[in-house]
């Protein structure tokens, strides 16, 4: 049997598969391959995709890793997400006047502390890369951007801003970001820091002391669809590890395990959430994936926005559906969409199992002709036509406690 | 998990239990473990004739999606039914309950050169050793 097509489904770029030697390393690397973590390469980036099924206290393996995130709490690493700070030049108002321009969000919206889903689009409309954007300070802005994108995301935000009195710092390999999350986060992190996580809403952040460390940002964000928290803490090693392992230690009467990319990714696709690659792309626009409510066109111009109100115009040829699987069969990343007649009608963006509903779900373009919740269509599954049928997105949803607005995008 | 002396194993990571001209044909623990959580499982019908080397089904992760290719030609007796509802049997018993199928070889005298235990686990330490470096 043929071991090596998982890749794809984790969102790998196939094409930059490079020996192990030359993929870029989290600070957490060690410690990942200590703890007998399945390493796969992610974006160029050797990232663990699971952990080891022991059976014992912190036993892995994806969907027990996806259940502790649904039921109670898991840690992830994201160091390889990017982070771009935007902060001001001469005077006050360069670097919100940048941001404005890169970014389709209103930046001007935001109150010191609150962050918000955000994109950096091309002129066509399409997508640089999705990016959540923090607002530090007066006129000081932090944009956390993906893994794969990073060197292609700094260079457009220092190519686009070069007209405006602000100041570009690539601070992607100055943190090491952790992702707690899960209904139980907030009492494990609360365990470890002085910050009032109660005060911090969805999508606000503040700055506190963690571990130790002054001066951390603690920031209630994630991308699973489930409430909790991302910190970023020093990059050096030691650090990293002696952070994470206090989350573990802090966690433990939660039942709290690491938790890999294989179930970041179910989980944020049962939340609906886009993945960079799949849903939204150089060659997707804004109206296409359904993230219309992210672009604010009274804010005034900003790169992509031409084409964006064309395209609100003329309508798109193609929409973002979600799929349940009717018939048995998975439907994966790139498999065809087709009518009864067998003819291509669409492309699955991203497909998997649903551990939380327990049914094969995945999230598709297809006409919008055929994307009216209840529309039977096909996927093609290995020259089968499987029968599907569209869905309400997401697929889940948290109980929500009251005043806790969720962005549907994330990085 | 012990790899059974009595089997046969292929580089694609299955086994095959073989008596007489009768085969049963199942995947390795090494292959469960790096599928992680089976989900799912297509087999062929009783009386479909496999080939070596061709694809004879498929056993799907919550990740991944793997081909399973024949060891030997013959004719499929037996599926192993059981896997439908239960595809999770790969992952806690790969090298008993969780049998895929059961197989009237074309040649039996073909197996031989197939690897046995020591050879097999030799093999998937070798396999290691090049991804961990």
């Amino acid at each position: 049997m043929l071991l090596s097509v998982s890749a794809r489904t984790m969102g790998t770029d196939s094409s930059t598969i490079s020996p192990v030697s030359a993929l870029r390393k989290t600070p957490l690397n060690a410690l990942h391959r200590r703890l007998g973590a399945k390493m796969v390469n992610f974006g160029g980036w050797d990232m663990p995709v699971e952990y080891p099924s022991s059976g014992g206290p912190l036993s892995g393996g994806l969907i027990a890793e996806h259940k502790a995130v649904r039921g109670s709490v898991g840690v992830f690493d994201v160091s390889h997400m990017g982070d771009i700070r935007i902060h001001s030049g001469k005077r006050p108002g360069g670097a919100l006047a940048a941001v404005q321009h890169i970014a389709m969000n209103d930046a001007s919206k935001l109150a010191i502390g609150q962050a918000q889903y955000s994109a950096m689009l091309y002129p066509e409309g399409t997508f640089v890369d999705d990016v959540i954007v923090h607002r530090l300070g007066e006129d000081d802005y932090l944009l956390v951007i993906n893994a794969g994108t990073r060197e292609k995301d700094v260079n457009w935000v220092r190519e686009n801003t070069k007209g405006f009195d602000c100041v570009v710092d690539d601070l992607s390999d100055a943190y090491t970001q952790l992702a707690i999350q899960g209904p139980r986060a907030a009492e494990v992190v609360q365990k470890l820091t002085d910050a009032n996580l109660s005060t911090i809403k969805n999508y606000w952040f503040t700055h506190g002391t963690v571990c130790g460390l002054k001066n951390t940002l603690v920031a209630r964000t994630g991308y699973t669809g489930e409430d909790g928290f991302e910190i970023y803490v020093p990059s050096d090693v030691p650090t990293s590890e002696r952070v994470w392992n206090q989350v573990i230690e802090a966690g433990r009467g939660f039942g709290i395990i690491p938790c890999g990319l294989g179930a970041r990714n179910t989980l944020r696709l049962e939340s609906k959430m886009a993945l960079y690659g799949h849903e939204i792309s150089e060659k997707i626009n804004v109206c296409e994936a359904g993230l219309d409510r992210y672009f604010k066109m009274e804010k005034g111009d900003f790169i992509g926005r031409a084409a964006l109100e064309r395209a609100k115009a003329a309508g798109v040829m193609r929409t973002l559906v979600g799929l349940e699987m009717i018939d048995r069969g998975i439907a994966r990343d790139e498999y065809c969409c087709c009518n009864e007649a067998g003819e291509r009608i669409g492309v699955v963006t991203s497909g998997s199992p649903s551990p939380t509903l327990g049914k094969n779900i995945a999230l598709a373009y297809v006409p919008p002709a055929l994307s009216a919740i209840g529309t039977v269509l096909f996927v093609e599954i290995r020259g089968q036509k499987c029968k599907a049928q569209v869905v309400a997105t997401p697929f889940y949803k948290r109980q929500k406690k009251a005043a806790s607005p969720q962005a549907a995008g994330g990085n | 998990m012990a790899y059974p002396k009595s089997f046969r194993y292929t580089k694609e990571h299955e086994w095959l239990d073989v008596k007489g001209d009768l085969a049963t044909i199942g995947i390795t623990d090494h292959a469960q473990h790096e599928l992680g959580d089976v989900v799912f499982v297509e087999l062929p019908k009783p009386g479909a004739k496999i080939e070596t080397g061709k694809s004879f089904g498929t056993v799907e992760s919550v990740k991944a999606v793997s081909e399973i290719y024949a060891p030997a030609s013959g004719e499929v007796l037996e599926v192993n039914s059981e896997l439908q509802n239960k595809p999770e049997t790969i992952n806690s018993d790969p090298h008993g309950a969780a049998w895929l199928i059961k197989v009237r070889l074309t040649n039996a005298k073909g197996i031989n050169d197939l690897m046995d235990a020591p050879a097999y686990e030799a093999y998937i330490a070798e396999k290691g050793k090049e991804t961990s470096a």
